[in-house]
């Protein structure tokens, strides 16, 4: 990514705080192992539906396991999720946006129209229909996710591509012979990056949330495996009674999407050149 | 408000204050309903009974149509239930008696069943009820166009016939025990208004003409579904004039309009029913909690065709591994018995000398030792170098997944390495249970009055969609299930399905986890409900539930 | 333009069919059908008439030829009739011999989830518009960065965790809103005020929660625009010809920063539809997404093509509309200077 940027929206409190509550919950996920006070899958049902003590910091849930282990593994698969669905949709969106973008003529027709019909069906059903004719699982949410969200990629990568290669450097490079491979992976991808980085950021928040969604309907990551979803999808039926199991997921899904998009949007501003105008 | 105020400050513009208006009287007509409270005091008084008043109930999902026949689930048989009649009925103590049926007689070959109606049936439309009413809902019934998934216990009648008004009698080819209990459940239909209908599309479905207590009122779709009462039930008068079942498709939801007041009855998990209700003085003060065994069990089944389940050392090893009460205890909150044969315990057909499994992890170890396994380095049971290990598959019921996350435990303690996987039930029995491909499952049956268990453990009902799809033969359960079928006296046939029990206990095709017990909640603006629960349940005559105009909603006298 | 209109609108034939094949052979993907629902497991039941069920819905022929009798259906405009719900036709009521009236699912559930968003959009835009006005006038400072701050927590929350929550605060612990449904059990009892007050009320919590989580794109939005138009030449003119500020900012500037937001209406639309899903579960709201998940869940499939087809023609529609009325309002397309 360009340094630049990053050290441009930085300078913006806001998404300062993004980034660093994007860090933390990483190091958190990560060190997972090292500071869950439990085995997240311990079961001790002699402590089941306990509230928050010094023993169990965020509770127990309705088999007794400890709610901030649960959390801190859970974290890691939601992370997982959002970054692996935006993974794939990225990749795709650059692929066939590339494509279209530098070869047009009836290839970019054939892929815009494919654009516009994915873009035509409301995404959550379709997304909601193929998980549950493909059963969920982990993985299949991230492969869903990730190929029902690859227009936006698409669209952004052709545009750049489209605008680019009219540009000096790239019709001289073309003069001189280089070949449609290097001509794209040296001088058109490289310099559409920072926009798709933008796209890819603000993705990212909305697979977590997508995941949780998924998850409050029985379609997302399954149990026993945690993730905030579904821990607070354990918890709906309780809100009342065992706050903790909906309150403390609810907040994490909250603070991660929040830190997500105040850097995508911090990014995206100091991207835009209108920024500079004040 | 102050916030808008200032929003105001801030706009000259004309639109943009036309538009803070609108939203101002938005949040002012939508802001502020008012429900009257009943003091706790009235709801412990007595009352004397008195007809009038709403009770109202939730369901999850929207039923179909209401002829049950063909519509198959439990919500259009909720509601149906209250409109139709049915030849027999099940007493207080689960034993038949007559619904529409004055009397019944059974020939001495056992093969003919002769229905006598109760003189003057009529439906709500005032034409009258008799018996070619039953013949043709018998033939609807069998019909192949009809398709109804009922229609296999009913065309194994040879024939039938109405001789008089208040005369049915059918004759099947060779004794059927389950007969009886059979007529107990198909809802006697209209033939004046069906005839030459198709059963599948007609409106007779959303706007039904019964003869018992109710009569619909009104199917807001997607809303709720309200019934009368029927002025001219042929079983006499209700108390309550109006049920209300409102669709609310999340339980928790449910449980929220419940803790607000806004439904009457609903049943309850175990966890809000010990610790949430109890817990709180206001729900404690407004509800009665019913506890009551149902018909029903959670067990963990086997896939018999695949190894190493063949072996009934291994079913055993596994049985005694697996600590039930801790599945009673955690995932029931208690609320849970333990049990050693498939029927409801205290019930005739429950054989009381059998005795579940206990938990006996040395007794699990030896056996598998026994049968060859050995512990691999990793501390994983091996025979002939593949390892003990295997997916349980369940739907998504979060008591089953907790019980296959204790299950996965107990097992890792004697070295058998347990996967789970939770899936959406349409895909749970297409892809998994009807191409048997699984390994183990956990799942529940909720079964019938009658003893008949032949669907689900005869050897001839196994593959494609058939019920016993965890592959089960043995020769003697075969034979007692056929024996059991075609037995109609009770103590001959008590004898067949307790030696049944036995057999299936000591093979352990499947593995009983427990019979929960139906928690519900019910308002206590109702009364008149039969403490202590009979054996029929907590619903048994709920027609003589009343609900004293004291104690009535409010919203509800304007209707 | 007439020109443009029409073949934007035969345009959208060919997108359906992609749209109906994409919809249709995702859902013959994986099995199960209507016959596995968890009525259907009851020993009480026979296989053979699941069986038959599966030959009556032809079920058992090859998907390719599922789709050609669809599509034979879709070509007069018959969208058939549900599985599961007693064959209630999908789409439009249809009348039997009796004179019966049996009214379609999707004509009755469209109706319900339009409202919602569309009370649900009103106020976005209400609430939107002034916050971006503040938010751009008063650029990096307070103002504009708390608003913004709210904007993003609204935009991250997750919507039914929140609606879980505001269920619990406004309708169980205070008595304030009605928790589920549309209408009272006595709506028809009530006067004419009484029903319209019933309504809203039902319809507040349904209505405010989407509101608030989208109101940060919009908000946004309007905010980069006017920052934008408020830095071109025409308004610093304006300005140097001393027009009172309130004038400069609400006639010249608005109308120009609130263009672009007719675009981002319509393609909002199936973010709208697909969002009720979760809502109208958790609120019991007879609309489209309730209809939908449940039909998902049941394997029903005409009902599932169905809403999948309808929620893709409303917004290629909704598209379609929203660029003609961006041509009609920017003078410059109007004026022929922009090619629409």
């Amino acid at each position: 990514m360009n340094k630049n940027l990053l050290f441009k929206a930085l300078n913006n409190p806001l998404s300062k705080a993004g980034f660093i509550i994007i860090v933390v919950v990483f190091l958190l996920a990560m060190l997972a192992p090292l500071i869950a006070p439990y085995d997240p899958d311990d079961i001790n049902v002699k402590v089941i539906l306990i509230a928050p003590t010094w023993q169990h910091w965020m509770g127990t849930d309705g088999l007794g396991r400890d709610v901030l282990s649960r959390m801190l593994f859970g974290g890691r698969i939601s992370l997982l999720v959002g970054l692996v669905a935006v993974g794939i949709s990225t990749v795709i969106g650059i692929i066939l946006g590339a494509i279209a973008g530098y070869y047009r003529g009836w290839v970019d027709t054939v892929i815009m129209r494919l654009v516009d019909v994915m873009l035509s069906i409301p995404s959550f059903f379709l997304i909601l229909a193929v998980i549950a004719f493909l059963t969920p699982s982990i993985i299949n949410v991230m492969i869903v996710i990730g190929l029902t969200s690859w227009m936006g990629v698409t669209r952004l990568v052709r545009a750049e591509f489209l605008s680019l290669s009219g540009r000096e450097f790239v019709l001289a490079s073309r003069a001189l012979g280089a070949k449609d491979a290097r001509l794209i992976f040296t001088h058109l991808l490289p310099n559409s990056l920072t926009p798709i980085i933008v796209s890819s950021v603000l993705g990212v928040a909305g697979a977590v949330l997508m995941e949780s969604g998924l998850s409050f309907l029985g379609l997302g990551v399954q149990a026993p495996q945690a993730s905030w979803g579904n821990i607070l999808t354990d918890g709906k039926d309780y809100i009342q009674f065992a706050w903790w199991l909906s309150l403390y997921p609810g907040l994490a899904i909250l603070i991660t999407v929040l830190g997500y998009n105040l850097l995508g949007e911090g990014l995206r501003d100091a991207l835009d050149p209108r920024s500079n105008l004040k | 408000m102050k916030y808008f105020a200032f929003l105001n400050k801030q706009l000259t513009n004309r639109n943009a204050k036309a538009s803070s208006i609108f939203l101002l009287i938005f949040l002012v007509t939508a802001c502020g309903q008012q429900t009257q409270q009943i003091s706790t005091q009235s709801l412990s008084k007595t009352y004397p009974t008195q007809p009038g008043g709403t009770l109202i109930d939730a369901m999850l999902g929207e039923p179909s149509g209401l002829i049950s026949m063909i519509a198959g689930e439990s919500a259009s048989s909720a509601i149906s239930s209250n409109i139709f009649n049915k030849l027999l009925k099940y007493d207080k103590n689960l034993d038949l008696t007559g619904e529409l049926a004055e009397s019944w007689h059974v020939s001495t070959d056992q093969k003919t069943i002769t229905f006598k109606l109760k003189p003057n049936l009529k439906w709500a439309d005032g034409k009258p009820l008799t018996s070619a009413d039953v013949l043709w809902t018998w033939h609807a019934v069998i019909d192949d166009k009809t398709g109804s998934p009922y229609a296999s216990d009913f065309q194994l009648v040879r024939s039938a016939q109405a001789p008089d008004a208040l005369t049915f009698s059918v004759t099947y080819s060779e004794a059927y025990a389950p007969a009886l209990d059979s007529w107990a459940g198909l809802q006697v239909l209209p033939k004046h208004l069906l005839e030459n209908q198709d059963l599948h599309t007609t409106a007779f479905a959303r706007k039904p003409v019964g003869s018992s207590y109710y009569q619909l009122d009104s199917w807001n779709t997607g809303e709720n579904i309200k019934l009368s009462r029927n002025p001219s039930s042929v079983l006499g008068q209700v108390n309550i004039d109006h049920l209300v079942s409102r669709m609310i498709p999340d339980t928790s939801a449910q449980f929220l309009e419940l803790m607000a007041g806004n439904l009457d009855s609903m049943s309850l998990d175990p966890t809000q029913f010990s610790r949430i209700v109890p817990a709180r003085p206001k729900l404690n003060k407004t509800l009665n909690l019913y506890k009551e065994l149902g018909n029903s069990y959670t067990y963990m089944g086997f896939n018999l065709k695949h190894k190493p389940f063949d072996d009934v050392r291994v079913r055993k090893a596994i049985n005694y591994a697996i600590n039930k009460q801790e599945i009673i205890d955690g995932v029931y909150l208690g609320l849970g018995i333990n049990i050693a044969s498939p029927y409801k315990p205290g019930t005739r057909w429950s054989n009381p000398d059998l005795q579940p499994y206990p938990y006996d992890p040395a007794k699990a170890r030896a056996l598998l030792k026994e049968a060859g396994f050995i512990a691999n380095s990793n501390g994983i049971l091996e025979r002939d170098g593949k390892p003990l290990s295997f997916e349980i598959i369940t739907n998504q019921n979060k008591e089953r997944e907790k019980s296959a996350v204790l299950i996965q435990r107990r097992l890792k303690d004697v070295g058998i390495d347990v996967k789970i996987r939770a899936i959406e039930w349409a895909s749970f029995i297409s892809r998994f249970i009807k191409t048997g491909d699984f390994d183990v499952v956990v799942l529940g049956w909720s079964l019938g009055l009658d003893p008949d268990q032949y669907n689900i453990w005869h050897s001839s009902q196994q593959g494609g969609d058939k019920f016993n799809f965890i592959g089960y033969h043995n020769a003697t359960v075969d034979k007692l299930l056929e024996q059991g079928r075609v037995e109609l006296n009770p103590d001959k046939r008590q004898k067949i399905y307790h030696e049944f029990a036995k057999v299936l206990l000591e093979d352990s095709p499947v593995i009983y986890l427990s019979a929960g017990y139906g928690l519900s909640a019910i308002h206590k603006r109702v009364k008149g409900i039969i403490d202590p629960i009979p054996a029929a349940g907590v619903g048994f005559e709920s027609e003589k539930w009343f609900i004293p105009e004291p104690l009535r909603r409010n919203e509800m006298n304007a209707n | 333009m007439l020109n443009y209109i029409i073949k934007r609108t035969l345009w959208m034939i060919p997108l359906l069919i992609g749209i109906s094949l994409i919809s249709f052979f995702i859902m013959h993907l994986a099995p199960g059908d209507i016959t596995n629902n968890e009525a259907s497991f009851n020993p009480k039941t026979s296989a053979e008439s699941r069986q038959k069920l599966r030959e009556l819905y032809n079920l058992d022929k090859p998907v390719i030829v599922q789709y050609g009798l669809w599509l034979k259906r879709m070509v007069k405009l018959d969208f058939g009739n549900s599985f599961a719900s007693h064959r209630k036709p999908v789409f439009w009521q249809t009348t039997d011999k009796d004179g019966n009236v049996t009214k379609g699912m999707i004509q009755e559930a469209l109706p319900i989830t339009i409202i919602i968003n569309v009370i649900g959009l009103i106020i976005t835009l209400v609430l939107a518009i002034p916050l971006g006005i503040i938010a751009a006038r008063k650029h990096m400072r307070w103002q504009d960065k708390s608003i913004t701050l709210f904007n993003f927590i609204g935009f991250s929350v997750p919507g039914f965790w929140l609606s879980l929550m505001l269920m619990y605060w406004l309708g169980v612990a205070n008595d304030w809103f009605p928790i589920s449904g549309i209408r009272s059990l006595n709506h028809d009892s009530l006067s004419t005020f009484g029903q319209l007050k019933d309504t809203l009320s039902h319809f507040f919590m349904p209505v405010i929660i989407p509101s608030v989580t989208g109101l940060a794109s919009i908000t946004l939005f309007v905010k980069s625009g006017m920052l934008d138009v408020l830095h071109q030449d025409y308004i610093t003119t304006a300005r140097a010809k001393g027009l009172n500020e309130h004038k400069v900012v609400y006639t010249h500037a608005l109308r120009n920063a609130l263009l672009p937001l007719i675009t981002i209406v319509g393609l909002s639309i199936p973010g709208l539809i697909g969002g009720s899903v979760i809502s109208e579960q958790i609120f019991a709201i007879p609309g489209m997404g309730k209809l939908f998940y449940s039909a998902v869940m049941a394997r029903d499939f005409p009902v599932v093509m169905g809403i999948l087809t309808i929620g893709s023609a409303l917004t290629l529609i909704g598209n379609l509309i929203a660029d003609i009325a961006y041509a009609w309002a920017d003078p410059r397309v109007r004026r022929g200077v922009i090619k629409g």
